[in-house]
């Protein structure tokens, strides 16, 4: 990791430059931006101006009327989203989103402030849309798209994790997450992505999942979950997959199946689905819950996961249950109704187990994990034994798509309350809806942005300091793929001796199972409290 | 645009406003164009131009239900939602946009981030909260007392208002009772001006358009301040200006003094500027998306009026390419 030593990186410099922002080309830093974008991702979902590109050259082989394909599309976004329309019009620079951005907190680059960020745009919309931009130029705030503002809206649109913290703030409600999202697609309309996105998004339209994995590659996965699983509970828990006739198709971020922290919790719901018996089958054409797509445009996001029901439909299920997911879940809770719906083609979705109505789920039928293991703990229907995660103390980081897009704040917590007897919270400013983002979330959880990433993370990981230092807590919990795959990274660097977990994976360790040999380890193999070798 | 020009751009425009008054009053007579004529136009562009800004956003479809959630959703039945700030009905998203638009509710959340060492911190900030609300109330019963120049007897709450505005009874230098909105308004303005210059963040972020109304309406409420206070105009003269306009039938009084004249100038600009402004967010704030709707898309299906299918990925050409793997792995196809 190239990335200056943490002393070093959180000197942090607030004061703007002397110029002006319009005055002030931005300098497109490497270790800030992701990589842009192979010919082949782009083709094969049949985005235009596919071609081979390169951030840091000068040329970036625009279509020669770039201008106009980009003008043409903010016209046409203007008037289908009274959002975007409404926000580049009465923003009044208050401030207050300023400093609540934690890519401004950890880096202090003024253009990453939100209120500057959707400047950058709203000064180009306000040159040839609004009558004062095109008659008084600068004095009214307005400026030409010119090459280098292009680069800026590019550089910046991929400096942003839509976690909508800022909205939070806003008296109006302005969402920099709705201006990045329309940017990101007038941007995909010249074919400018980033390859961190538009790989996966490529890999999920064909495989169904954004790592890439073919079906035989899952099969073999799970099979050495179920073999572990084996090896650490004495019990060989049953899985299926494309299985028709199921009650309940269950979709995760395919993450889970790659990344060695998501592997564990997806053997925690793994162990509890056996336990409970619930009859439930995994698909591989939609092995993946998460959506890149969400971060390119919104026909994307709703292409692939058109796929979700299609496939419901298809194996006659009753119901989805949906894993432990951020953007997965603002997709599920605030667009794939609306973009597929009516579900009429399946149930109202009730546990199996308790009899419980997920009453909030009625319409679009799909249930997260954690309301289903909420309502089952609150049930009593499974025996947990806290005790064996008495070697963590934890703490929870919600993520910023649940917390803010949907507002699941209670049941992760009534879940860890159960199967944890150590749990602290970090301060109220950086938790619930106030949540601070991971810093890689919306497709930046890359490798060559890692300045950007432990700048951004920064806000997150001086709150778990805090309640290390507190506390003593050393396990990070939460409920999201990329927060998995992110935080990790982010907790070596800034907070040493944190370890990052999925819910599931302490619910998987908590949870007694019927007829389990005598649990030594917990489900990374790790001694349990009391078991170490002496 | 750098700082020093958007500010002092910004000032010079509207001192160039008041002399355009006060020539047009004193050297030139033209008493009719800036009692009369200026202000019709002004309100007329106000009402036409608000009017058509509201239809243009109301006429922008509303594709998806994107509320910012600010607190528990509706969930498990034993689960406390907050319905203020995660609504799931309209009747909640109404409550919370009552919240907003009269108590600022999301500003009031507004803290300040500090960087001490390695170790950040967020204090509360509710300065902008204060002089937000202390502005935009004062301003309004301002506009309520102006009232008693339209409307003759002079109605009961508008008498109230008065009495309320000057309930600490303080008479300065012998002038009439001081109007507490007054001084709020010219403090709260002044704070929001002097937040703009002197913190470095907002001065980078401010433009002329965010300087023009502060100083616009600073100079508002000074010479209307200047008027009740220090120089006497002939109130009863204005009346009978104000009376007129109303009726529709408009006759210029003599002696009401060239102090009203640039009063009035400057707040027929403030009319004629509003809809064109940023100060359009007095309307725009009701039509908030991630506001103003109840966040309950899971349990009722939002409708996007522009909805049109797209190009999925079938199944059927998936396992068209994947067959043999899925045979080998043991998977179900559909097609041996």
């Amino acid at each position: 990791m190239a990335v200056q030593k943490p002393e070093e990186l959180s000197k942090i410099d607030y004061k703007p430059p002397k110029t002006s922002w319009m005055d002030t080309p931005a300098e497109l830093r490497k270790d800030m931006f992701c990589w842009g974008n192979k010919e082949k991702s782009l083709k094969t979902v049949g985005f235009p101006n596919a071609r081979a590109w390169s951030v840091a050259d000068e040329d970036w082989k625009l279509p020669e009327n770039w201008k106009e394909i980009f003008l043409e599309g903010l016209k046409e976004r203007l008037s289908k989203y009274r959002s975007f329309q409404l926000f580049m019009d009465i923003c009044v620079r208050c401030g207050a989103c300023a400093d609540k951005c934690h890519f401004f907190i950890g880096g202090g680059d003024p253009k990453n402030m939100p209120v500057l960020r959707a400047e950058l745009l709203r000064s180009i919309y306000r040159n040839y849309f609004t009558t004062s931009g095109k008659m008084l130029g600068k004095v009214a705030g307005a400026r030409e798209l010119t090459y280098n503002v292009l680069k800026e809206l590019w550089y910046y649109a991929y400096q942003c994790t839509e976690c909508r913290r800022c909205s939070l703030f806003c008296p109006y409600g302005i969402d920099t997450a709705e201006v990045t999202i329309l940017v990101r697609e007038l941007l995909n309309l010249l074919g400018l992505n980033i390859e961190w996105i538009a790989g996966p998004v490529a890999n999920c339209w064909r495989t169904g999942n954004h790592m890439g994995l073919l079906p035989h590659t899952l099969r073999d996965t799970v099979d050495s979950f179920q073999a572990d699983l084996e090896t650490i509970t004495g019990v060989k828990v049953d899985y299926s997959f494309n299985r028709k006739g199921a009650e309940i198709l269950f979709v995760n971020p395919s993450g889970e199946f790659f990344d060695p922290v998501g592997n564990i919790t997806f053997m925690g719901y793994m162990l509890l689905f056996h336990e409970i018996g619930l009859d439930v089958t995994l698909s591989t054409y939609v092995s993946e819950g998460g959506n890149f797509g969400f971060f390119t445009s919104n026909e994307m996001a709703k292409r692939l996961h058109s796929k979700v029901y299609a496939e419901a439909k298809r194996l006659k299920v009753k119901w989805i249950i949906g894993g432990e997911c951020g953007h997965m879940w603002r997709v599920w809770h605030q667009y794939h109704n609306t973009w597929y719906g009516p579900v009429d083609f399946l149930k109202e979705p009730v546990s199996p187990i308790t009899g419980t109505k997920f009453e909030n789920a009625k319409s679009n039928k799909i249930v997260h994990i954690c309301e289903f293991t909420a309502d089952l703990i609150k049930h009593g229907k499974i025996k947990l034994d806290p005790s064996r995660n008495d070697n963590y103390k934890v703490t929870l980081h919600d993520s910023c798509n649940v917390s803010r897009g949907m507002g699941m704040l209670e049941e992760p917590r009534d879940i860890i309350k159960s199967v944890c007897n150590n749990f602290y919270e970090m301060p109220p400013n950086t938790i619930r809806e106030n949540t601070f983002c991971c810093g890689s979330g919306s497709g930046l959880n890359a490798s060559e942005n890692m300045e950007l990433r432990m700048r951004g993370g920064l806000p997150r990981a001086n709150a778990v300091n805090y309640v290390r230092d507190k506390f003593g807590v050393n396990t990070l919990a939460n409920i999201c793929q990329i927060d998995r795959a992110a935080l990790q990274a982010l907790m070596n660097y800034w907070a040493p001796d944190v370890v990052v977990r999925g819910v599931h994976e302490l619910v998987g360790n908590a949870l007694v199972l019927k007829g389990e040999k005598e649990r030594t380890t917990d489900l990374r193999g790790e001694p349990l409290p009391g078991k170490e070798a002496k | 645009m750098s700082f020093g020009l958007s500010l002092w751009l910004s000032f010079f425009a509207v001192a160039v406003l008041v002399l355009v008054a006060l020539f047009g009053v004193e050297a030139a007579h033209l008493n009719y164009l800036f009692g009369v004529i200026i202000p019709y136009a002004a309100f007329a562009i106000f009402i036409v131009g608000i009017i058509y800004r509201f239809l243009k956003w109301a006429a922008r479809p509303v594709p998806f239900r994107i509320p910012t959630t600010a607190g528990q959703g509706k969930s498990l039945p034993w689960i406390k939602q907050n319905k203020i700030d995660n609504p799931s009905t309209a009747l909640g998203a109404f409550v919370r946009m009552i919240f907003e638009v009269l108590l600022f509710r999301s500003l009031f959340r507004n803290t300040r981030t500090e960087l001490r060492g390695p170790i950040l911190s967020y204090a509360s900030a509710k300065w902008l909260w204060i002089a937000a609300l202390a502005f935009h109330y004062s301003f309004l019963i301002i506009l309520i007392r102006h009232l008693r120049l339209f409307i003759e007897p002079v109605p009961f709450l508008v008498k109230t208002v008065e009495k309320l505005d000057s309930f600490f009874q303080i008479h300065l230098l012998g002038a009439p009772l001081l109007y507490i909105t007054n001084v709020a308004l010219l403090a709260a303005v002044t704070y929001l001006l002097l937040r703009r210059v002197v913190i470095p963040t907002l001065r980078y972020i401010s433009l002329p358009a965010d300087y023009f109304p502060l100083f616009l309406i600073l100079s508002i409420g000074i010479t209307g301040a200047l008027m009740r206070y220090f120089y006497k105009v002939n109130v009863v003269g204005i009346k009978e200006l104000a009376m007129g306009l109303i009726n529709f039938s408009p006759k210029i009084p003599e002696g009401i003094g060239v102090l009203f004249y640039i009063h009035l100038f400057l707040v027929s600009t403030l009319f004629a500027y509003f809809p064109f402004s940023k100060l359009t967010h007095m309307v725009g704030v009701f039509l908030s998306p991630t506001r103003n709707l109840a966040n309950n898309n899971r349990a009722v299906r939002h409708v996007n009026p522009w909805n049109y299918p797209v190009k999925v990925h079938t199944y059927e050409e998936y396992e068209d390419e994947f067959r043999e793997f899925m045979k080998d792995a043991g998977i179900p196809v559909e097609k041996e």
